[in-house]
């Protein structure tokens, strides 16, 4: 399996303010990355650092095997780019931004053009000064993937779109990289990354945290357990890895984490099980997780960063 | 985009092989046919207005002077007038047509054509970089020079095209043929230098504003020091841009090597700008913003807070733009009385005309301060619409603020800005010719003198503010009107234009002060014309959809 996206050490400050500290990333050729933070942790400085668009100032970064600040045009001919404000020339059409963006990436595909189109429910003969935020992120979205490239980096790329579109966008996802393409998603809407994601990368005040598959990474998470049982439920505050037990006559609710769950079903199957549901551990609780610990006890810090890094672009807008 | 959408093929084959050559370049020749498409009723709206405003003058000085014996008699009082040298430029070959024709379009024909390349280039470089549309762009097959050079080339070739026109212009005249190519030359290569200027101050500051504040001042300060020089001998015209153009004195001699001074500069700051470019990250400046504050001060949460914030910066920088510029021409007034104290059979009246050619000079000089100050008037009280329309209005007309007091704020801090400019102006000009001449008094009678242009200023207020309310999207057409008001404050009389016509500007209906001593009823109608416009403007903003 070769690399797409590699990223060691990347190191991004604005002045006074270290926007990416240490950041490591590593995308897998052909699949979904999923790229989650929370506002300000950097992954928008990331991704405008594997455009070229800005300079690091230490790491390493390797973009399809070439350095993304020397060689930016040539990798832009292998990839399209979502950015997540889309701004465009407010007098032009969408259909014409479209066309623009497509023949500056090296060619697009009419009929895909003209198939996302129909899918995504756009008036490409609207002026882009009339469309709405979710209609502006269309066409950038359109353009992206109608354009015949290797790699997608997509930038929180569903903001704005309704739950429709949003499906539409997971479906159409789905299909480019069935030709082996790489797609990188950030985003912290998690049930998206979740639903398209092989692997996940979890970036906190400009460092890489967690990084792995979604099955690697519910090892670290816990599943939730509602039991009822035949004898009254004990014994289960001495097992390991259960948190947040609690005990009403004969039901039990509580957390295991994912290593010890089996040691927890053999305990309660000693007690006779009338009904026992299980919830899988969801991205989700991962990242509440990751971050409820976390911003409790750095709770000014996270305020810094986002004044940085995803707020630097915006600031200057 | 029909340019770009029905020759794909061409567009990209054209990107390749600028690709093939420099990869920073890649993308220049698809940006030049999209920017060309993009701006193709603005680009001839800037070549044929400009060409137009050449002709018709042209056209008028022909009239004017019909026979050589009067361009000699016209020619005459101005080879020692110091007042109109620094506002027009050096006396080369004034009593032949041509001579005229270039002496009188002057100094402010080249401001036109320096304004030109300034905002052609502006706006498609850091104007769209900081709307984000730029790295849309540079995320695709586009180097990260092509944006810069793509605006330069589209730019140049604009002003080329006007210089052409120019010459054509002149040619129309039976005026001499490499008189008439130097002239259409000089008055490009102009406009592609502060084009290049512009292109440079765009890497500067992470701002389009910033950006052309410091094109603007350079333009200013090339205008300004060409004019000391031409009144003091000449030498110091050699430090300013705008004095090379001049010394290729078209229908004079003409001279080709100030030329290389033009085209060597323009070639060094493009290189410049290139060298900024692969050194700061997209969507930055220079400099590292600052950090503002955690809170918000009391001053900036009380009403009409916000608006003098967001006026303040450029309120001090027009403010110390003029000042400066009212400095340098105060510094002249005692030249333009020395040229008077010289001619010596004039003896009984030194006194009494010398002050009046003086003041004379102050008043067309502190017009000249005051139509540019109107620039501050209208780009500020545009900064309503230019809120709106970037949606920042919208939260706080969605607050308990009414839209009267949003709008009202706006208006106050322009009105009271315009003020200050102008004053700034008239206490700069003051202070200099009150050194000179050791009398403090020319320091009240010069503000005083400028303040009497704050009516007119409000008055454009007003036109912006009504424009605003009542047709949002022809706002930006208030820039027309002041376009008009210098081409009637520098070049009225020349064009002959009829007195209705004159009197759409409302500096005109300004008593000439200090020549003239005050007259409050035009200064009091032209209040109140101001007070009524904005009053429609409100009227109109009440009523109508707000964010479009």
């Amino acid at each position: 399996m070769s690399t797409a996206i590699s990223v060691s050490g990347l190191v991004k400050t604005f002045g006074h303010v270290r926007a990416l500290d240490g950041l490591d990333l590593e995308v897998a050729t052909g699949e979904v990355h999923g790229f989650l933070g929370p506002n300000g942790s950097g992954k928008s400085t990331t991704i405008r650092v594997l455009l070229g668009l800005l300079r690091h100032d230490a790491g390493e970064v390797s973009l399809l095997g070439s350095d993304p600040w020397h060689d930016a045009v040539d990798l832009h001919r292998r990839l399209a780019y979502v950015p997540g404000e889309v701004n465009l020339w407010p007098n032009l059409s969408g259909g014409e931004v479209i066309d623009l963006l497509g023949t500056l990436r090296g060619g697009l595909d009419r009929r895909r053009r003209d198939d996302l189109l129909e899918r995504f429910d756009l008036d490409p003969r609207k002026k882009a000064r009339t469309y709405s935020k979710g209609n502006k992120q269309k066409v950038a979205l359109v353009a992206a993937l109608a354009s015949d490239v290797e790699l997608l980096l997509l930038d929180e790329p569903t903001s704005g779109l309704d739950p429709l579109m949003e499906a539409v966008f997971q479906e159409t996802v789905r299909e480019i990289t069935q030709d082996g393409r790489t797609v990188l998603l950030s985003s912290h809407i998690l049930a998206e990354v979740e639903a398209l994601s092989d692997r996940v990368s979890i970036i906190r005040l400009g460092r890489t945290v967690e990084s792995g598959t979604l099955a690697e990474l519910r090892h670290l998470t816990r599943t939730s357990i509602s039991v009822e049982t035949v004898d009254t439920p004990t014994g289960l505050d001495a097992l390991a890895g259960v948190h947040d037990l609690v005990v009403d006559d004969h039901r039990a609710t509580f957390d295991v984490d994912t290593t010890d769950l089996d040691a927890a079903v053999s305990h309660l199957s000693t007690l006779g099980i009338r009904s026992l549901v299980s919830q899988p551990p969801t991205l989700e609780e991962l990242f509440l997780r990751h971050y409820g610990d976390e911003l409790s006890e750095l709770e000014s810090v996270p305020l810094e960063a986002s004044a940085g890094t995803d707020g630097h672009a915006q600031e200057s807008r | 985009m029909t340019a770009v959408a029905t020759a794909p093929d061409a567009g990209v084959g054209a990107a390749r092989r600028a690709a093939h050559r420099s990869p920073t370049f890649a993308g220049t020749w698809t940006l030049v046919r999209f920017l060309a498409r993009l701006d193709r009723v603005r680009l001839a709206l800037w070549v044929v207005g400009v060409a137009l405003l050449v002709l018709s003058s042209a056209v008028s000085i022909d009239e004017l002077y019909p026979t050589q014996a009067d361009l000699t008699a016209a020619a005459e009082p101005l080879y020692d007038n110091a007042a109109v040298i620094a506002l027009q430029g050096p006396t080369y070959a004034i009593d032949t047509l041509g001579g005229n024709i270039v002496f009188n379009l002057g100094g402010f024909g080249y401001v036109v054509m320096g304004l030109m390349g300034m905002f052609l280039v502006g706006r498609h470089t850091r104007g769209d970089e900081e709307q984000g549309r730029t790295e849309l762009l540079r995320a695709t097959i586009v180097g990260r020079n092509a944006p810069v050079t793509a605006a330069l080339v589209v730019t140049s070739a604009a002003l080329a095209a006007l210089g052409v026109l120019i010459t054509l212009s002149m040619l129309s005249l039976d005026l001499p043929v490499t008189g008439s190519i130097s002239y259409g030359v000089a008055m490009a290569a102009f406009g592609v230098f502060f084009a290049a200027v512009t292109a440079v101050t765009a890497q500067v500051s992470e701002h389009n504003r910033a950006s052309y504040g410091i094109a603007g001042a350079a333009l200013g300060a090339s205008f300004v020091v060409r004019a000391v020089g031409d009144v003091s001998g000449g030498t110091l015209s050699w430090l300013s841009p705008m004095g090379w153009a001049q010394s290729m004195k078209p229908y004079a001699g003409e001279r080709w090597w100030p030329l290389l001074l033009l085209v060597g500069a323009t070639i060094g700051l493009v290189a410049a700008a290139y060298a900024l470019i692969g050194r700061r990250d997209l969507g930055s400046g220079l400099v590292a913003p600052r950090p503002g504050r955690a809170t918000a001060t009391p001053g900036l949460t009380r009403p009409g807070g916000l608006a003098l914030r967001l006026h303040r910066a450029p309120i001090i920088s027009w403010s110390v733009g003029l000042a400066l510029t009212g400095i340098a021409y105060g510094s002249l007034g005692e030249d333009v009385d020395d040229i008077i104290g010289d001619n010596e059979e004039m003896a009984e009246i030194i006194t009494q005309a010398g002050g009046e050619i003086t003041d004379s000079y102050f008043a067309s000089s502190l017009l000249m301060l005051a139509v540019i100050a109107g620039g501050f008037a209208i780009s500020s009280s545009l900064r309503m619409r230019s809120e709106e329309t970037a949606g920042r209005a919208e939260p706080l007309l969605a607050s308990h603020l009414s839209r009267t007091a949003w709008m009202a704020s706006h208006m106050t801090v322009a009105a009271l800005g315009s003020l200050a400019i102008v004053a700034a102006a008239g206490i700069g000009m003051g202070a200099t010719y009150g050194i000179i001449v050791a009398d403090a008094n020319e320091v009240v009678r010069l503000t005083a003198a400028a303040l009497g242009f704050t009516p007119a200023l409000w008055v454009l207020v007003g036109l912006v503010t009504a424009l605003f309310g009542l047709v949002p999207r022809a706002s930006a057409a208030a820039w027309g009107v002041l376009a008009w008001c210098g081409i009637v404050g520098f070049l009225g009389e020349l064009l002959d234009l009829p007195q209705w016509a004159r009197d759409l500007s409302p500096f005109e209906h300004v008593p000439r002060m200090p020549v003239d001593g005050v007259d409050w009823l035009p200064l009091g109608v032209l209040t109140i014309v101001a007070a009524g416009l904005a009053l429609a403007g409100l009227a109109g903003f009440r009523r109508r959809d707000a964010g479009y």
